[in-house]
């Protein structure tokens, strides 16, 4: 039996790997895409555009601008000098602020009236948005309690006094790399085991293969072991780069990290094999990745947190193996997971994994035209 | 080019599509399924944010803080004990949050001191976290500001910031993230429904066949663009359709540009597919190009989703060479800002060079020869 396996998976690593063009796409893309999407993939803001209008001649105004140019996460793109301006430059996208001082703030902070700012922002990425806003709140914050110190305005009556745990800098870097790792080892997978089956029932090939000796069992690993092999090594090397390239900590249990990833590739070598044997042509095949692929990334917790969801999708997501694989991946990175906590991932991508696999198996034999 | 050889031509193609629903399945049920499952799913508003409450020492004081907390629909309070047991939820996850008011934080307000709140937030999710922290400084500002007219005396802050957001005054981000995934979807849609059939063509031998007959190249290649494009563009029609009418997102811009520049798109998109379906010649790498070069640039690097604004300067010069990028620019100005010339016209000028290019290059790399 294990000869038979043995050249069954030498076949389909040829199979693979034969074609120059295949090669170059199975390695190529996905090393080049973890480092784009590494520096792409990020909320944080720096340089926001913004504009002025000072209005004010006065000190007190210029000590506020500074503030803002000061702040490396700010960069001042246009000084405007009548209100029509203001339009142009959020429409076109020059600007995403614009700070508006109105003629009387110096005077209002002299004669201890609360001096008025506006801020006019480009709310077409809401988020973008309110990230832009929180930063220029913290700087009249910085602002205001130098102010009144200075000023005797008297202090607040109370403060917040903010630290961040397991990201005290609040990096979304350290957050997303992570991720990364797992949608590229997700798509690699897939891209391996998403279209054998269906290409060799399309080219009549399979057939073949199912009247030889070998049984569903053999069929099966033969077609998981290359996907199993090519996923682990790129996984393994993207974690390298994840933690000496990106600086992402990983302070937790390795161990636990590879338990995780050999469930999750189980799992999602079971996926990829199971669209394969229910498409006839490689065209569905393709379909069938895609309906798997783009919901598994977008619902998975990976750019936007399923905690946002409504019930019912946030229930789906339950089914999804990189959502499991996520909170290992983050959890063994920034938390310092270890078996234990991580259990309750475990399980489940067991048994995606257990029910895919077996599924696929017997659709081998059970979906002939 | 010779009109009755093209319409041969789209004939067959069409009869190919009905034969494999595939086809029609990627051009009317995968934008539905697709946007109706993103639409509801894909939010970056955060509600109901379970923060742990931990007041050491309850008094007038500090139920007037909690209150405010409280009464939020962005919070979902949870009181505890002690701050170990706030950090232990925090620990697994139960909470995203601490506030912690301390035991003397009474006695500080009432001695007419500074009362420092301790708040600890989890920040593995860092954007998460900031959008927190926002949150918990708009509860305090309205805490203090609430003290001050309880008190009778006027707010004594410096300085008052007034925001006014345009185009999304209530910051939803479904607004901007349906358009956005109109995008991304349109992307995957136009290669999927081209980046197999010149392949196929070539691995079944028919291409060969069709070199035999009198049809130009460029008769086979728009044999194959012209029916795309009519389901490319239904589908199109669709997502439009339930953006505006289920989820709501206004259309401020005129219909008709959207219409003009989703068929520039389009044709960007397809053009893209037959191009990986002609450098292929096989349909198993042209699927594993397209499951590469689709989603997941139009996912990260179109703006879609994270700020292109915000990337380094070499990864924004990157980003130009996807289509998606101009389209989503386009798709979000359009709905939420209306007809902005410039953005539509420089974006659509992109999208124009693109679909050429990609087409062009289709034409050069399919000559009629065989190797």
């Amino acid at each position: 039996m294990l000869s038979r396996v043995l050249g069954l998976v030498i076949k389909e690593f040829l199979a693979l790997l034969r074609d120059k063009t295949s090669r170059f796409v199975l390695i190529g893309p996905p090393l080049l895409q973890l480092l784009v999407f590494g520096y792409a993939a990020t909320y944080d803001l720096n340089h926001i555009p913004y504009a002025v209008f000072n209005q004010d001649s006065g000190f007190a105004s210029r000590e506020f601008l500074g503030r803002l140019q000061g702040s490396p996460d700010f960069q001042q793109v246009a000084t405007i000098t009548h209100e029509s301006q203001i339009a142009p430059l959020i429409n076109n996208k020059k600007a995403l602020l614009v700070v508006n001082i109105g003629p009387h703030f110096t005077r209002d902070l002299l004669l201890y009236h609360p001096a008025k700012v506006q801020v006019i922002v480009d709310g077409r990425n809401s988020n973008t948005a309110t990230l832009a806003l929180n930063d220029f709140n913290s700087i009249v914050l910085g602002f205001d309690t130098h102010w009144a110190l200075h000023h005797e305005w008297g202090h607040p009556a109370a403060q917040l006094v903010v630290r961040a745990w397991f990201n005290p800098n609040l990096l979304s870097r350290w957050f997303i790399i992570p991720g990364i790792v797992a949608l590229l080892m997700l798509v690699v997978t897939l891209l391996v085991t998403g279209l054998s089956v269906a290409r060799e029932r399309e080219q009549g090939t399979f057939d073949q293969l199912l009247v030889t000796p070998l049984t569903p069992l053999e069929i099966l690993i033969g077609k998981a072991l290359p996907g199993f092999i090519i996923g682990a090594l790129e996984g393994v090397f993207i974690i390298l780069v994840a933690v000496f390239w990106f600086q992402v900590p990983l302070i937790g249990n390795l161990l636990a990290l590879a338990l995780g990833m050999i469930l999750f590739l189980f799992a999602a070598i079971g996926i990829g094999l199971m669209i394969s044997s229910l498409a006839f042509t490689q065209q569905q095949g393709l379909l069938g990745v895609f309906l798997f692929l783009v919901p598994a990334i977008i619902l998975s917790g990976f750019a936007t947190p399923i905690a946002n969801m409504p019930k019912l999708v946030q229930d789906l997501t339950f089914l999804n193996p990189m959502r499991y694989f996520l909170i290992i991946v983050r959890g063994t990175f920034l938390e310092g997971d270890s078996f234990t906590n991580l259990w309750p991932q475990y399980w489940p991508l067991a048994l995606i994994a257990i029910f895919s696999m077996t599924a696929a198996g017997w659709l081998f034999r059970h979906r002939l035209q | 080019m010779n009109l009755q050889r093209l319409r041969g031509l789209i004939r067959k193609e069409f009869i190919q599509i009905f034969r494999d629903p595939s086809a029609i399945a990627i051009a009317f049920f995968m934008p539905v399924f697709l946007l109706f499952l993103f639409g509801y799913g894909v939010s970056l508003d955060a509600y109901h944010v379970p923060v742990a409450i931990v007041v050491d020492q309850p008094s007038p004081q500090t139920s007037a803080f909690t209150a405010g907390l409280q009464q939020s629909t962005y919070f979902t309070p949870r009181f505890y004990d002690s701050i170990e047991a706030a950090r232990r939820a925090l620990m697994k996850r139960r909470v995203d949050g601490i506030l912690w008011l301390r035991s003397d934080f009474s006695r500080q307000i009432i001695k007419g001191d500074t009362a420092s709140i301790g708040e600890f937030i989890n920040g593995e999710d860092a954007n998460n976290a900031r959008i927190l922290e926002g949150y918990l400084q708009g509860v305090w500002q309205s805490w203090l500001l609430q003290r001050a007219t309880a008190h009778g005396v006027a707010l004594t802050v410096p300085v008052v910031v007034q925001d006014r957001i345009w185009f999304n005054p209530a910051l939803r981000s479904r607004d901007y993230l349906v358009p956005g995934l109109m995008a991304v979807i349109m992307t995957l849609i136009g290669a999927l429904l081209t980046a197999l059939v010149v392949a196929r063509e070539w691995e079944r031998g028919t291409m060969e066949a069709l070199m035999a007959s009198p049809v130009t190249m460029g008769e086979i290649l728009l044999g194959k663009l012209i029916p795309y494009f009519l389901l490319g563009m239904g589908g199109m029609l669709l997502s439009v359709a339930l953006a505006v009418w289920i989820f709501a997102v206004p259309l401020v811009g005129s219909f008709w540009i959207l219409l003009i520049c989703s068929a520039l798109f389009l044709l960007a998109a397809l053009g893209m597919g037959l191009l990986i379906s002609s450098v292929a010649h096989n349909q198993f790498i042209a699927g594993q190009i397209a499951i590469i070069v689709t989603f997941l640039p139009a996912f990260i690097l179109s703006g879609f989703i994270f700020d292109i604004q915000s990337m380094p300067p070499a990864i924004q010069m990157a980003t130009h060479i996807v289509a998606a990028r101009y389209f989503v620019s386009i798709l979000q100005t359009l709905f939420l800002a209306g007809d902005i010339w410039p953005v539509i016209l420089w974006n659509s000028l992109a999208l124009l060079i693109m679909s050429v290019f990609f087409i062009g290059m289709t034409l050069l790399r399919s000559r009629k020869r065989l190797d």
